[in-house]
């Protein structure tokens, strides 16, 4: 057996030195010969009939080399937009989508012509000389409004603005949970749409062999064989013909997934026009264009006993689809499924509703749906916990699903693999002293000063996904791929279906493979984003699933190649084959560790001369890892913050985080992937919020000095700590932790917002918790309770 | 985005520059530090036909004491004003606000000069120029602040005009700004200024308006008595903020009322 040494040591990530010293090699850091630049003509409205194109003067311009709208893509670009089967089998109104609009754009941003010119200023002069003549039409924003059946609709030719409506659980599955309630809570809980803001925009370089009939496509992506997929099709290609690379990415947060409208336009044009075409989104095309994250109400009513224990849930989620059904935009109604979060429940009913309008589609981002379902469960205890004057972390207690109980069902039938929940939040109490913090909180509060803590003791799932479990991940099986070779001198190329776009897999797999062969780690290459290396199909990276899955690939193949190589260890040491020890990569027969082979000796040996009886060369494995079951990482963090009333500012005081995902192979990558997530989370809390013009549905928010992304000053001290409890799901114990952060973080941050404010009577806030909605909410309470002596508070700082 | 194509010409003194400006004509602008300037013509929401740099101007650039005030030449930049012992010891107000501008790239480029031809609502200088009734000095006339800031983004400087100095009382008594904002490089949601100039108090309130104010009712109130907290009160009297994306019209009004208070108590502590 070899002994660990790798998994779980804590060494610097190797592709730090190369992305910090701007030798990373993003979209625009290529150029390919004869190249031409292409800007896109968007729609300034968010909803409007395109009356007439006119591309005289623009044609003109000077080094303009062409200049499309719809009608030149016929033959070029067939079928539309791809949308997963649902999780959502129930899908209502389905509007097609093309990557270019002809009669009428149903979001301010999508595309009615593009421009190639020989240089990116002359495309962008260009650009501003296409004339277009729009004719207005009624723009749809809000949600409720939107399901109202005199609405204006999202699109013209629409019957209504309903995406989806799937009701999981009936509310009569709850009857008796709400029947036999001493206490009923009830909130609507806004999660607002946020902008996924990755360092790196999107971009695109395309390039046709117009003899070879061969395309290659550089772009930033995290699954580049689902675009291959996506792109192929639509340009009717074979997947064979097509490569795409994405090589260093520099963030995507889930706004990487799906293709977008200039995945298929760019490539096309660059066969339309037998040139490499290169296109990079501007700051305000990614914020106005990029698929948003979020958007969505939820209705949530809880039922429960006066001593704390829960009975029920009913809830009702409204999802603003945008203008078109994002390609897993289903997947988001996963708030309802995990609703229920770390804790025992009668039954949970819930209904999920899509709802279209004229704004750019929503998809995953960062948790998608699981932020959103821990939110409002934590949300919903505390709001409990107020109602019924209990301590939030007594009511949190009294109802976790206990350690001895997993694996255990949840509402939905879901399994969660394994859990200690209480053992995480003793520690996190434990950490920011709890007890003392609450002494201090009363004390204060004597002293017209308001601290409020907040608790968070989230889960989740992830590990994406079993095929058994395709209802669950949008229809999709994402099982994934791995290929390990051993070069005849021992160097060792590892060939993943997952992608990095900033989680270290370079660094982490390479300690995973190092172990299993036996090699030294420098020994070890880890490639990915090639479509044209490794194994026939990959399944990208998001859903925090490079480890749990891609992570088990890449052990499968390497133990396979360790299978093979004992064979061959044994013919050379002239022993039979289960009489051979593998130990620190070197193979010796049992009792004899003198006579040793080590695994180069072997590599090499199985390109050469000489191998046994009816063996086949070479010293390799490919290997695809169909999990069986997600894996469901948890953990507890406690905010900390104190509230200025009278300004409605913010201030941390405290934030601890103790997570708990399996065995972790190198916690320096574990620690940066929780800050991240994390400080995602205190984001969305407190600053991010896309914001458009309710009556046009024009963004507001269109440049980073608008849309609020805060820096390293706003943020503060993260005090991480964890427990390591493996799962059993797979054989390295491992879990996810890309998105942990973020699912755990802002209702922490909220939470904690309205413990702070809850002596003036308030029992929810909403996000961001801006200055001026805290001011505003203190102001009205106070108004409330004004009316007997005097006021509540009265802080005057 | 890519700015549109315009001319380029550097100036190496304010008479090359002021040729310049008057040979390229009315759509010509004035490059310095550039901050507000340059996103602007990315964005296309600004096409000047022709850029005039003054940054090599080096008699632009200086800070002295004379004649008992402080001048303060126009492409100073925010980085030499925070910390400059000059501007510490006659008028720490203006380093401490210096201090609280933009980040470190910004204060390195970005020009005293700039701020005040820009005319920002949320610009912080305007407003300490306009309570310590600052003047505003150009190649052809001196401004006083009061007359120089007559709307949003609005001055009265003429096409070839050239922001040269800004001079400045002395006044190294009690004072204080607070700028209240989300993040640390995020302009002013709303600023508060006191400082006390002669014994009396000075009173000013940036991005309430279209221009600075300087609230003479707080200054009287105090004058004839008033605690901070009453004259405060009077901070938000006649404002008619506009709402925006961080704050709405009654928020800013609050916060005038509020920071304002602050401001004098921080300054007396």
């Amino acid at each position: 057996m070899a002994v660990t040494q790798l998994i779980g040591a804590k060494i610097h990530r190797r592709e730090d030195p190369r992305l910090v010293s701007g030798h990373g090699r993003y979209i625009d850091d290529l150029n390919r010969p004869g190249q031409v630049y292409a800007t896109f003509v968007r729609s300034p409205y968010a909803h409007a009939k395109i009356q007439k194109i006119d591309l005289t003067e623009a044609k003109a311009a000077a080094g303009v080399r062409a200049v499309y709208t719809a009608k030149d893509f016929q033959g070029q670009v067939a079928g539309t937009h791809p949308t997963v089967a649902a999780f959502a089998p129930e899908k209502k109104t389905v509007p097609d989508r093309f990557p270019i609009a002809s009669g009428e754009a149903a979001y301010q941003g999508e595309i009615v012509a593009v421009v190639l010119a020989d240089t990116k200023s002359a495309a962008d002069d260009a650009a501003n000389l296409v004339q277009v003549d729009y004719d207005v039409l009624p723009a749809v924003g809000d949600l409720e409004k939107a399901l109202e059946p005199n609405s204006p609709k999202a699109h013209t030719d629409l019957a209504d603005n309903l995406g989806w409506d799937m009701t999981l659980v009936p509310w009569e599955a709850t009857d008796s949970a709400f029947g036999s309630a001493e206490v009923v809570v009830k909130e609507r809980i806004l999660q607002q749409r946020l902008a996924p803001t990755p360092m790196e925009t999107r971009g695109v370089l395309a390039e046709y062999d117009t003899f070879d009939k061969r395309l290659t496509i550089w772009m930033s992506n995290q699954n580049p064989h689902f675009i291959r997929l996506f792109v192929g099709g639509a340009l009717s290609l074979p997947e064979s013909s097509v490569r795409v690379i994405s090589q260093d990415v520099g963030g995507g947060f889930g706004s990487k997934i799906s293709p977008y409208p200039e995945d298929y336009l760019v490539p096309a044009m660059a066969r339309m026009g037998g040139r490499p075409v290169k296109w990079i989104e501007t700051r305000t095309e990614s914020i106005q264009n990029t698929t948003h994250g979020r958007g969505q109400i939820f209705d949530v009513e809880v039922a429960a006993k006066k001593d704390g224990t829960l009975l029920g849930m009913r809830l009702t989620q409204y999802l603003d689809l945008g203008a078109y059904h994002g390609t897993f935009g289903a997947f988001q109604a996963c708030a309802c499924v995990m609703a229920g979060g770390a804790y025992h429940w009668q039954g949970i009913s819930a209904r999920t509703v899509g709802v279209l309008t004229n704004k750019v589609p929503t998809d995953p981002y960062r948790g998608a749906g699981r932020p959103e379902a821990t939110h409002l469960v934590e949300r919903m205890l505390d709001r409990l916990a107020q109602e019924i004057g209990m301590d939030p972390i007594e009511l949190r207690r009294k109802n976790f699903i206990q350690a001895s109980e997993f694996p255990y069902t949840q509402n939905f039938g879901l399994v969660i693999d394994s859990g200690d929940y209480e053992k995480s939040l003793a520690k996190a109490m434990s950490i920011a002293g709890y007890d003392e913090l609450r002494k201090r909180q009363a004390d204060l509060r004597g002293k017209g000063r308001y601290l409020g803590i907040g608790v968070s003791t989230w889960i989740e799932l992830c590990g994406f996904g079993p095929s058994a479990l395709a209802g669950a991940t949008a229809g999709v099986a994402l099982v994934e791929s791995a290929q390990v070779r051993v070069h005849p001198t021992g160097s060792v190329a590892v060939y993943t279906g997952t992608h990095s776009h900033g989680q270290g897999h370079e660094t982490t797999f390479a300690q995973i493979v190092a172990d299993t062969l036996g090699v030294p780690y420098e020994q070890v290459e880890i490639r990915h984003g090639d479509t044209n290396e490794g194994p026939s199909f990959g399944y990208g990276t998001y859903g925090s699933r490079s480890l749990a899955v891609g992570g088990m690939a890449i052990h499968r193949a390497s133990q396979r190649v360790v299978d093979k190589a004992k064979k061959l260890a044994a013919h050379m040491l002239e022993a039979a084959e289960e009489d051979i020890v593998f130990d620190q990569g070197k193979f010796h027969v049992k009792g004899s560790p003198e006579k040793a082979k080590a695994m180069g000796e072997v590599a090499f040996a199985a390109y050469g001369a000489g191998l046994p009886e009816g063996m086949e060369h070479g010293l390799e494995a490919v290997a695809y890892f169909d999990p069986p079951n997600l894996v469901w990482p948890f953990g507890a963090h406690i905010a900390v913050v104190e509230v200025d009333p009278e300004t409605g500012s913010v201030k941390f005081e405290k934030y601890v985080a103790v997570d708990d995902c399996g065995n972790v192979i190198n916690p320096m990558v574990v620690e940066g992937q929780l800050h991240g997530g994390i400080v995602q989370g205190f984001s969305q809390a407190l600053f991010e919020d896309v914001a458009y013009d309710e009556a046009s549905g024009q963004l507001r928010t269109g440049t980073m000095l608008d849309y609020m992304v805060p820096t390293a000053v706003e943020i503060p001290d993260i005090q991480l700590d964890s427990t390591v409890t493996p799962t059993p799901v797979n054989d390295l114990g491992v879990k996810g932790i890309g998105e942990a952060g973020t699912i755990a973080a802002s209702v922490a941050v909220i939470n904690a917002i309205t413990d702070a404010v809850s002596p003036f009577g308030i029992t929810h806030v909403d996000m961001p918790a801006s200055p001026d909605r805290l001011w505003k909410q203190i102001k009205e309470a106070r108004g409330v309770s004004a009316t007997s002596a005097n006021g509540g508070g009265g802080a005057q700082a | 985005m890519i700015p549109a194509a315009f001319e380029y010409e550097r100036a190496t003194s304010v008479q090359q520059a002021s040729e310049l400006l008057q040979r390229f004509g009315e759509d010509a602008k004035v490059l310095a530090g550039g901050h507000s300037l340059i996103p602007l013509m990315r964005l296309r929401l600004s096409q000047p036909s022709a850029l005039v740099d003054i940054n090599p101007i080096k008699e632009l650039d200086y800070i002295t004491v004379e004649g008992g005030k402080l001048r303060v030449g126009a492409l100073v930049r925010h980085v030499q004003l925070q910390n400059s012992d000059t501007v510490k010891q006659n008028l720490p107000i203006l380093a401490e606000v210096a201090d609280e501008v933009g980040d470190n790239q910004v204060r390195n480029l970005g020009s005293i000069g700039g701020v005040m031809a820009h005319a920002d609502a949320a610009g912080d200088y305007p407003t300490l120029a306009l309570i310590l009734d600052a003047e505003i000095v150009t190649n052809k006339r001196r401004h006083a602040a009061k007359d120089f800031f007559k709307d949003i983004f609005t001055t009265p400087l003429e096409h070839d005009e050239l922001v040269c100095e800004v001079v400045f009382p002395i006044a190294n008594g009690p004072h204080k700004y607070i700028k209240f904002r989300r993040r640390l490089f995020d302009w002013a949601i709303v600023g508060a200024a006191a400082q006390k100039v002669d014994g009396g108090w000075r009173i000013g309130l940036t991005n309430v308006g279209p221009t600075p104010v300087r609230s003479t009712a707080v200054e009287q109130a105090l004058a004839s008595g008033a605690s901070p907290a009453d004259a405060a009160e009077h901070a938000s009297d006649g404002l008619n903020p506009s709402a925006d994306l961080r704050a709405s019209a009654d928020y800013k009004k609050h916060l005038a009322r509020v920071l304002t208070r602050r401001a004098i108590e921080q300054a007396s502590a």
